[in-house]
């Protein structure tokens, strides 16, 4: 069987779905909410290459480029928040993130 | 090789080459710069704005087509200068107060702004895209901003989460249009979709409405607003006011600029959507906030409310319509300011209190932040002769000449029921008994108080710059 852009676009889909899922289904640690999102990211990336090759087009693989560099920049603010948060409330527990409700 | 017209992007690379050098003076001066820095970037704020007017009022594209420059972005790109920059002021006085005096925060608002910059002047996914996370990478970090705190972490650490979600929607969004159509470019894309190819396929609706959650989350529109109250709540009062003026404004901007040009020709297809999201806001803006407690959480569902207004105008999809939705938010900047200035000035001599109650018998002890308070809440609540109702009113005429007469009842009905809490707030502070009396307000905050104010009140009489300005802009959008 030849692997052709469907295959790459459903691996894409299942990785996106994995990534909201995590985010939103995850009861225990912000650090895999993180995870999660570089997982998002990376369908993305999976998404535009596989277009590019496919359409025979560049455009995809600068982007995907400019979405690695700036995941790097949004990994490093998100630990950085979390650090911070951690050193107020000593827990990064999911259901403990409920200071403010309404 | 020939390089490109750098000079369109001037006020961008004026804005990106201050961030960096305040950087510096902060670096080597530490924190008793702050006030420096602070007025140095409202400074260079003004030089940008006058830069972008300067650029000039005709389209042109520079960066091989990445980057456009036209009426429509400079009258985006001032209103948004002049959000920042009242951000910033607003902010000196009340750092001091708190012991919040940290030179970070002015830069991280000056490349906000930068990235709102980007984003209003985008003419490719890639650049829109670029705008979009320099602009929220430094909010998250001014959602942190108080490090002690552990409200403001937690709604840093809320809004990172959410936020990345939501870029990483629009991304994927992003990728599928890429994808069936081959290519990025907002004027390339526009061009695939006139004449008799009318339809979108599947694989392109998709990653239309992808892009629709992802800058719905952006602008905080109903069901992608939970981020809103909680951020809105937990941040200082300060970046609060930031939050709900420049970023709105700039994401509002940008929807507009994407549904506009590109899919312009494919309005049959979104328009269900945006008048969804557009009914669903006005509802929950209208009903959520009659319980609160907390007058920076009842803002968020104002300005969750107000963003289901703007967005009328959108669904309408005329140049009628963008004009209304231009002209609306330039008022809704300039209540919100005012809101905030008054907002900032509710403090005792511990701290700074947020609870609606505090206000009562405010008309007693401060006459005058009393009577601007009241003109701002009318305002909102869109009663006549002040601003915010015309705000409404040339949405509202746009929807109906687009047919989309339901849309327009919802929202009047909706602005009825708003009005509640809007005048609840002040009767409480004109007919309660009073309480303690606030500090008074400091000069910065009357100066502002009192400057939106008498924009807000006397628009009725001087509406004709505004309106001609935001004319020119909304034609720009529909050649």
């Amino acid at each position: 069987m030849e692997i052709g852009l469907a295959h790459y676009l459903t691996v894409s889909a299942i990785l996106l779905t994995l990534g909201i899922f995590g985010i939103f289904l995850n009861r225990k640690n912000v650090i895999v909410i993180l995870m999660s999102i570089e997982l998002m990211l990376l369908a993305v990336n999976i998404n535009l290459v596989a277009f590019s090759a496919y359409l025979g087009n560049l455009v995809g693989q600068v982007f995907a480029l400019f979405i690695l560099t700036v995941a790097a920049g949004e990994a490093a603010i998100g630990l950085a928040i979390l650090v911070v948060y951690f050193r107020n409330r000593g827990t990064i527990a999911v259901e403990d993130i409920h200071h403010m409700k309404g | 090789m020939v390089l490109p017209d750098f000079s369109i992007a001037l006020p961008e690379i004026f804005l990106a080459c201050v961030a960096m050098a305040l950087l510096m003076v902060g670096a080597y001066r530490g924190n008793k710069a702050t006030s420096l820095i602070s007025w140095l970037s409202v400074l260079s704020f003004i030089i940008a704005g006058l830069l972008v007017q300067f650029d000039g009022y005709t389209t042109v594209t520079t960066f091989d087509g990445l980057y456009r420059d036209d009426a429509y972005g400079v009258f985006m790109k001032t209103l948004c200068l002049g959000a920042s920059a009242f951000a910033i002021i607003m902010s000196i006085d009340f750092n001091k107060r708190e012991k919040l005096v940290r030179f970070e925060f002015p830069i991280l608002i000056v490349i906000a702004t930068l990235g709102m910059m980007v984003m209003i002047s985008a003419n490719d996914l890639m650049t829109m895209y670029m705008g979009i996370e320099l602009m929220s990478l430094s909010l998250y970090v001014t959602a942190a901003f108080k490090r002690d705190s552990v409200r403001s972490t937690e709604a840093g650490l809320k809004y990172f989460v959410l936020g990345a979600l939501s870029s990483g929607m629009l991304l994927y969004g992003v990728s599928l249009i890429y994808g069936f159509t081959g290519t990025t470019n907002f004027d390339v894309l526009a061009g695939l979709f006139t004449g008799e190819k009318e339809e979108a396929g599947l694989g392109l609706l998709i990653g239309m409405v992808f892009m629709i959650a992802g800058l719905a989350f952006k602008v905080s529109a109903v069901p992608f607003h939970m981020w809103s109250p909680d951020v809105y709540e937990g941040v200082p009062t300060p970046v609060t006011a930031f939050f709900a003026a420049a970023p709105k404004v700039a994401a509002i901007a940008l929807f507009l600029r994407v549904f506009v040009t590109p899919f312009g020709e494919l309005v049959d297809q979104w328009q269900q959507i945006i008048v969804f999201v557009s009914i669903a806001s006005m509802i929950l803006g209208a009903f959520a906030a009659i319980n609160q407690k907390n007058i920076k959480r009842l803002m968020a569902y104002s300005s969750i409310g107000h963003i289901g207004y703007a967005l009328v105008g959108l669904a309408a999809g005329t140049e009628e319509g963008v004009r209304g939705v231009l002209i609306y938010m330039s008022i809704y900047v300039v209540m919100n300011i005012g809101t905030f200035a008054c907002i900032l000035s509710m403090r005792h001599r511990d701290g700074m209190v947020e609870d609606i109650s505090e206000l009562a018998g405010l008309s007693k002890s401060q006459p005058w932040m009393a009577f601007f308070f009241l003109i701002f809440m009318f305002s909102l609540a869109g009663i006549p002769p002040l601003a915010g109702f015309f705000g409404k009113f040339y949405i509202f005429i746009a929807a109906v000449n687009a047919g989309l007469i339901p849309l327009a009842v919802i929202g009047l009905v909706t602005s009825v029921v708003g009005a509640y809490y809007y005048l609840r707030i002040v009767k409480i502070i004109y007919f309660d008994d009073p309480a303690e009396g606030f500090e008074p307000t400091t000069r910065t905050q009357s100066v502002i108080m009192t400057a939106s104010g008498l924009f807000i009140a006397f628009f009725v009489i001087f509406p004709g710059p505004l309106l001609d300005g935001a004319q020119a802009a909304a034609a720009v959008l529909f050649p």
